[in-house]
């Protein structure tokens, strides 16, 4: 989809500080570009809900923290997400791996098709499906729209 | 690393009495986050410190998950979070993400009573009476072997209010496993107002 050095870029631009993450197999290729960036800090935690918790933490310091973990840790994350997102209000955004969206070859039947897209809107997480390598644009779009609105958001990259 | 273990082990303090020498030894510039009974008891002592985080409403167990956040966010200032040992259990592996992250500003104090205390005082899966062999968790080696860089632990009061000031001053990350007495009767605490506007009024004390 996009290499590491096109999303550490566009972090940057961002104004993005810190990354907290738990790998996939496509976001974590991301890492290292991301680590090396210079201007954005990689923040590796154990579980995807405490992304969501590190994340509110930096933004209380006066940070801008965003989230990056696969659909398996957003299904982890809901009670931290929530609390977040929506009893502190904090407009936390999140990059969120599609498991199987692209490529069910692995998975067939794989669940997370099921299940990803009806939890962001449950959880009234506004998103964009990313699902080709010229949308890195899309991401930028939607991540400054949800910045100047004070709201949460997501790219759901398709994998 | 340093270890240490405060006199009368096997003992336990009052939470309350925990608590009172955390506000007592406190610097004004220090970030203290508390979270269940802990909460209940600091918003007892009177009007708030404007760099008292009161985590109300909780994801239960994250209040070391949004220390690390502050504690890297703002390496000026020392972070201090409350912890019980119920939440500490639903949140194990922050202590490896704390570590990992090579915060020197933050401090786990974790107030083990071993029981759910809000909820009835049910036994934790780390308590003794709650396992085979009557032997509890061991929350200061748990947090040795993920490399914190001191560990003590406390269950005599005049032991804690003697080193706590010291303890918070050294290089951290720092783990506390304070034994504390449930508190009979207590419940979960109250939130102290509506979080959003708590929020922006603690970033903005942090900015002054």
């Amino acid at each position: 989809m996009f290499s590491g050095e096109q999303v550490a870029a566009l972090l940057t631009d961002l104004g993005v500080s810190h990354v907290i993450t738990v790998p996939d197999s496509t976001i974590g290729r991301w890492e290292s570009a991301i680590e090396h960036s210079g201007s954005v800090r990689l923040v590796r935690v154990c579980r995807e809900g405490e992304a969501w918790q590190v994340a509110a933490g930096l933004y209380l310091g006066g940070a801008t923290p965003l989230v990056m973990i696969q659909c398996t840790g957003l299904f982890e994350s809901g009670d931290a997400l929530r609390n977040v997102l929506h009893d502190w209000k904090l407009p936390v955004f999140s990059i969120i791996g599609y498991r199987s969206y692209l490529d069910q070859a692995k998975l067939p039947g794989d669940t997370c098709l099921v299940f990803t897209e009806p939890l962001l809107d449950a959880w009234q997480i506004d998103y964009r499906l990313i699902t080709s390598s010229s949308e890195l644009d899309v991401i930028r779009a939607h991540y400054i729209a949800c910045r100047d609105a004070g709201r949460p958001g997501a790219a759901l990259i398709g994998e | 690393m340093t270890m240490s273990q405060g006199e009368n082990a096997g003992s336990r303090l009052a939470l309350v009495a925990a608590l009172e020498t955390l506000r007592r030894v406190r610097r004004d510039d220090e970030i203290i986050i508390t979270t269940m009974g802990s909460a209940r008891e600091w918003m007892k002592f009177g009007e708030p410190h404007a760099l008292d985080f009161i985590l109300v409403p909780s994801s239960m167990g994250h209040g070391t998950s949004i220390g690390l956040g502050l504690a890297l966010a703002r390496p000026d200032h020392r972070v201090v979070v409350c912890s019980g040992d119920g939440s500490l259990l639903m949140n194990l592996g922050s202590l490896a993400s704390i570590v990992a992250a090579s915060v020197r500003n933050l401090v786990v104090l974790v107030f083990d009573n071993g029981v759910y205390e809000v909820t009835g005082q049910q036994p934790t899966a780390g308590a003794a009476a709650a396992r085979a062999g009557g032997r509890s968790a061991d929350f200061p080696g748990i947090a040795r072997a993920c490399g914190f860089e001191s560990v003590h632990r406390f269950g005599d009061s005049a032991a804690w209010a003697e080193r706590a000031r010291d303890v918070l001053d050294a290089p951290g990350p720092t783990f506390v496993a304070l034994d504390v007495e449930p508190v009979a009767g207590g419940i979960a605490p109250h939130s102290p107002g509506p979080a959003r506007a708590r929020a922006r009024a603690f970033m903005a004390a942090l900015n002054r």
